[in-house]
């Protein structure tokens, strides 16, 4: 029998089957599986939750569900029971969720690594609350429990795109349509001609989430009005910054938005096939992506005519060939023809000639998902999220020098400093602020005098750096900033395509200028120099990765032009990262001659007697720090 | 050439209609199946899909998941994110090269380990980041490497 | 027709025209590297740059690849211009120091002198040799590999590759001369390509003139034509001895054009 849906009705039937899976009438435990949360041991959890579950026979279901955001403290156990309000707990391992199964059967809340309480799930397409039924007699005992929303981390968040990861089970559609799920679809379908959506699309203000910032309406009418009967719509999926992993996550933790957003991109536009572009590296997302493709066929959500509307589109799933330069629009489209990922100059657009030269849309991950919520909820609604030139929400990845590392999204115009010290906690150790990358290698590094910047759009790239993406490098007083512009650099270089001169030769020489300053063999014209062909190379690219290559060396000059300085006149690392401008020598004062350190050199460089005092032979030391490491009375110095 | 690659690379462009703008798939296809790309298997490509040779080795060779000589049996990735770097990174890599004596995109002469560096595997909260065959390490430090490696040279 | 401004002059010419192609018709001289006439535009190397100005901004761009449009202007030598030219010159001759194309330009931008370590490479990945071999002659024997860096252009798996006929257009279109074809009696060799072939003789002068892969390769394609098959057994000299009878065809005419 057919499970196609081809009525409200039966949307509705679908969605009460979903409501049911999602809040059942019996225990319901979900862990945090995306990547993210298997990096940090969340199979341990699901393996000994469900060996245990099995063996005594218990009656609850154990899901697994995507990324929360809140990657340091995973994995992540999310408890939900009929009477009790979600309890989340965090930095779960094997022995701890079996204590947490224990407590659960005996009907008691295990009070043990809680994060927080949830007493109301947001239906965002919906536009409603749903509140948990929660018994009288608990408001004693999870009063202390804070609710998720009063935590630093997730205070100032508003998950739009991210809406339903963590929440329901990636790979059951179900638990997708029972949050709102293809409610905008099937609006769209049944109530809006095609020129309706892209107006719709147009006045909410929403730009291009990739890092272009493309005004994503604009685009849809560019390749509407094209000409050609045959039109493709693609996603871009090949997240390449490096700190950025925030389309990983939808994708993993909530492929059918992307794909109702598509499919709702795809009928404005007059497009019948479409394609997602997944990163090579990201096999659980293609897994994902697929799985939500097949369902979404099943219940005639994709495929010949969607919910019974007449209009055909279909989706197939490409996965990328390890190639950084394939996440720029038309390297892309070369490689879905099956040739190597060489950009072209886009002096004719894409949505004019783009993939088999045909019109074409492309898109990024983050902005597709966001279409199904404008649809649902009016561009009025939206366009009053954000500011005046960037309407909406983002999803930053926070990494490196922080307290809490994860994905937040928050309505653009919030600050830096906001964004780095409330929700992520600031710096660790007690460490100073030193910079903050945004953009990734296209971008630039901000000082600290820069962190009450309102984030958005066009905001950064006053000060030399983008939005891009959304990935945020903390950076505090150990990072070297020329080893930062020389780490871009190396990325570049051999993410290159190679084929212009600007590109492939300008950053081999930027290179070549960074390595001697990081080697202490920098000349003093090599600022300038660098200036110089950062210039060129800027202005006389092919495409954007050439184009954008200077910015981290240019932001770095500009804003750490001392450390540059040091490194070139006084062979010197200030932040005691480049290996030939620092010395480890072994303090006598604290050396206790334990010999550790002689032992786990690699380089049988550290020499003494039992309890004296030891020293390394500078002459064989490699500068790897292990010795640094392993001390425990911290007696190795770096100079 | 032998019947069985034959038969294989038959059997993966008929998966794919013979469809020429899928070169990239098949590739990907036969490369999880050898663990390479054996020039007999792309030459059968070129038959098959009446692609010219230069374009298909073009591909072979630009791409970072492919590879055109037998791979390791097991595979090191050291993620060389910005997060990851920041966080030292370098120095992992440093102390695999140093014990195995081998530069990324190498394998060992015995044919047990393949290093690689990738960029960003978006685990940035448990950088410096080390994957070996689908399992993660995490907050690596020079130390460990030595651990880690041993668990897969008796396998 | 699409009207635009170049150095000041204005150019009426059909839509489709590249700047480049533009600036030739009212001869106005654009420098190239990696561009031909008889194989599509590639944008490669970049000493075509020139600055256009566009509904107000201004911007660099190479001209072998930019589309004509309406109302633009274009500056083949403003400051901007020669700065960025003479830089990515600049680096070319880093890499490629010897190559006597690169060190013509070089004079001509008034470089002399050259900021960066030198290597010693002769090929400048322009790409020419590859889009003749694909795009006119058809062999399709040789392309790029690799990416970044180590980008070069090669044959399949670095060996001699069976599908090259040694017809020497790459040779004829490479700018830098780096590759060479070696004419020895009955055999050519080009070793780039690590290609050997041998040549045939001419049946009306005896001369050894193209390889007998080439004459293959033509004949192949026009089987139905009869009357070209025995004229493929003889040199271009001694067809246009017989044909100057016929035709009074002369050396001239006949001369591969050139730009």
């Amino acid at each position: 029998m057919s499970k196609k849906i081809k009525s409200l009705k039966e949307l509705e039937e679908l969605r009460k089957e979903g409501l049911k899976s999602l809040y059942p009438d019996k225990p319901r435990i979900m862990i945090g599986m995306a990547t993210c949360g298997l990096a940090s041991g969340a199979n341990e959890v699901f393996e000994a939750l469900n060996t245990k579950v099995r063996e005594n026979r218990i009656d609850i279901k154990i899901v697994p569900t995507g990324c929360l955001g809140y990657c340091q403290i995973e994995p992540l156990v999310d408890v939900f029971k009929p009477g009790w309000p979600r309890i989340i707990y965090q930095k779960m391992n094997g022995e701890k969720v079996i204590k947490l199964l224990e407590s659960l059967t005996r009907e008691s809340i295990w009070k043990d690594s809680i994060l927080a309480r949830l007493d109301r799930d947001e239906l965002l397409i919906f536009g409603k609350t749903k509140k948990y039924d929660i018994q009288g007699e608990l408001s004693g005992v999870i009063d202390d429990i804070p609710l998720l929303q009063e935590i630093p981390f997730y205070c100032k968040q508003f998950r739009i795109a991210s809406r339903n990861c963590g929440f329901i089970d990636p790979t059951n559609v179900i638990e997708y349509v029972a949050r709102g799920g293809y409610y905008s679809l099937f609006k769209v379908l049944s109530q809006y001609e095609p020129d309706q959506v892209i107006e719709e699309i147009i006045k909410s203000g929403l730009r291009g989430r990739g890092g272009g910032g493309f005004p994503t309406g604009k685009k849809w009418l560019y390749c509407r009005q094209a000409k050609g009967n045959v039109k493709y719509v693609i996603c871009n999926a090949d997240e390449g910054d490096p700190g950025a992993y925030m389309d990983r996550s939808i994708l993993e933790g909530d492929p059918h938005s992307i794909l109702e957003g598509m499919i709702i991109g795809a009928y404005a536009i007059g497009a019948r096939e479409g394609y997602i572009y997944v990163r090579n590296e990201y096999p659980l997302a293609v897994k994902h992506i697929s799985i939500a493709i097949k369902q979404a066929e099943e219940y005639g959500l994709l495929g010949e005519d969607i919910l019974g509307s007449g209009f055909s589109f279909s989706i197939r799933v490409n996965r990328g060939g390890g190639a950084f330069v394939c996440g720029e629009s038309t390297a892309l489209m070369a490689s879905l023809e099956g040739r190597v990922g060489e950009p072209r100059a886009k002096h004719i657009h894409t949505v004019e000639s783009g993939l088999w030269e045909k019109p074409t849309n492309l898109n990024n991950v983050e902005t597709w998902a966001n279409v199904p919520v404008i649809i649902a909820r009016g561009a009025d609604w939206y366009s009053k999220i954000g500011t005046e030139g960037s309407k909406g929400t983002k999803i930053f990845s926070l990494v490196g020098k922080i307290n809490n590392t994860g994905l937040a999204e928050v309505p653009m115009g919030i600050t830096l400093r906001e964004i780095i010290f409330d929700i992520g906690g600031g710096i660790p150790g007690g460490k100073k602020f030193k910079a903050v990358q945004t953009g990734g290698p296209s971008g630039g590094c901000i000082p600290e005098n820069f962190l009450d910047l309102p984030v958005d759009f066009d905001a950064l790239t006053k000060v030399g750096s983008m939005m891009g993406s959304g990935g945020m490098i903390v950076m505090d007083e150990d990072t070297c900033m020329v080893d930062v512009a020389k780490y871009f650099l190396t990325f570049l270089k051999d993410e290159s395509c190679g084929k212009c001169t600007s590109c492939r030769e300008g950053i081999k020489q930027m290179l070549e200028i960074l390595n001697r300053i990081t080697q202490g063999e920098g000349k003093e014209e090599d600022i300038e120099l660098l200036e110089e062909l950062s210039e060129v190379v800027k202005s006389t690219s092919l495409c954007a990765l050439g184009g954008t290559a200077p910015n981290p060396v240019l932001t770095t000059i500009r804003y750490f032009r001392d450390e540059y300085e040091a490194h070139i006149k006084d062979k010197k690392c200030p932040a005691r990262v480049c290996r030939d401008l620092i010395t480890y020598t072994i303090d006598q004062e604290k050396c206790t001659g334990c010999t550790r350190c002689a032992r786990e050199c690699p380089q049988e460089a550290i020499v003494g007697e039992r309890r004296k005092p030891h020293r390394i032979l500078q002459e064989k030391c490699v500068k790897c720090g292990i010795c640094y490491e392993t001390c425990k009375f911290d007696a190795i110095k770096v100079e | 050439m032998s019947p069985q690659v034959l038969e294989t690379v038959d059997r993966v462009i008929d998966k794919y209609h013979k469809d020429k703008s899928m070169l990239i798939p098949i590739l990907q296809d036969i490369q999880r199946e050898y663990n390479y790309l054996p020039r007999e298997a792309l030459l059968r490509v070129k038959d098959k899909l009446n692609v010219p040779l230069p374009q298909i080795y073009a591909v072979a060779t630009f791409y970072k998941a492919f590879s055109l000589k037998p791979r390791g049996k097991h595979t090191i990735y050291v993620c060389m994110g910005t997060a990851c770097h920041v966080r030292g990174s370098p120095k992992i890599l440093e102390e695999i090269q140093r014990k195995l004596d081998i530069k990324p995109g190498e394998t060992t002469p015995d044919l047990n380990f393949t290093l690689e560096t990738v960029n960003c595997l978006g685990a940035c909260a448990l950088g410096p980041l080390v994957v070996v065959d689908g399992n993660y390490f995490a907050r690596v430090t020079p130390v460990q490497v030595e651990k880690i490696l041993n668990k897969y040279k008796e396998r | 027709m699409v009207k635009l401004v170049i150095d000041g002059k204005e150019v009426e010419v059909e839509e489709g025209l590249s700047v480049l192609e533009a600036a030739k018709r009212i001869g106005v001289k654009i420098p190239t590297l990696c561009y031909h006439p008889a194989v599509s535009a590639y944008g490669a190397c970049r000493v075509c740059t020139v600055e256009v100005i566009r509904k107000g901004w201004s911007r660099l761009t190479a001209a072998c690849t930019y589309p004509v449009q309406d109302g633009i202007e274009v500056k083949t030598n403003s400051e901007k211009v020669i700065k960025a030219r003479r830089l990515i010159i600049e680096m070319l001759l880093a890499r490629c120091p010897n190559v006597k194309a690169i060190q013509e330009l070089a004079r001509e931008m008034g470089l002399d002198k050259v900021r960066f370590p030198q290597e010693d490479k002769e090929c400048i990945l322009c790409g020419l040799c590859v889009r003749v071999c694909s795009e006119v002659i058809g062999a399709n024997a040789i392309g790029f590999a690799s990416r970044g860096l180590e980008r070069k252009v090669t044959t399949p798996f670095e060996i001699e590759p069976d599908t090259c006929i040694g017809c020497g257009a790459c040779a004829v279109v490479c700018p830098t001369g780096a590759i060479k074809i070696e004419d020895i009696e009955d055999k050519r060799k080009i070793d780039m390509w690590s290609r050997k072939l041998e040549r045939v003789r001419c049946e009306r002068c005896g001369r050894y003139f193209f390889t007998k892969a080439m004459v293959d390769y033509v004949k192949a394609r026009n089987e139905k034509i009869e009357k070209l098959q025995e004229f493929l057994n003889l040199c271009p000299d001694c067809r246009r001895e017989i044909l100057k009878d016929k035709l009074r065809v002369t050396k001239e005419t006949t001369t591969l054009h050139r730009t």
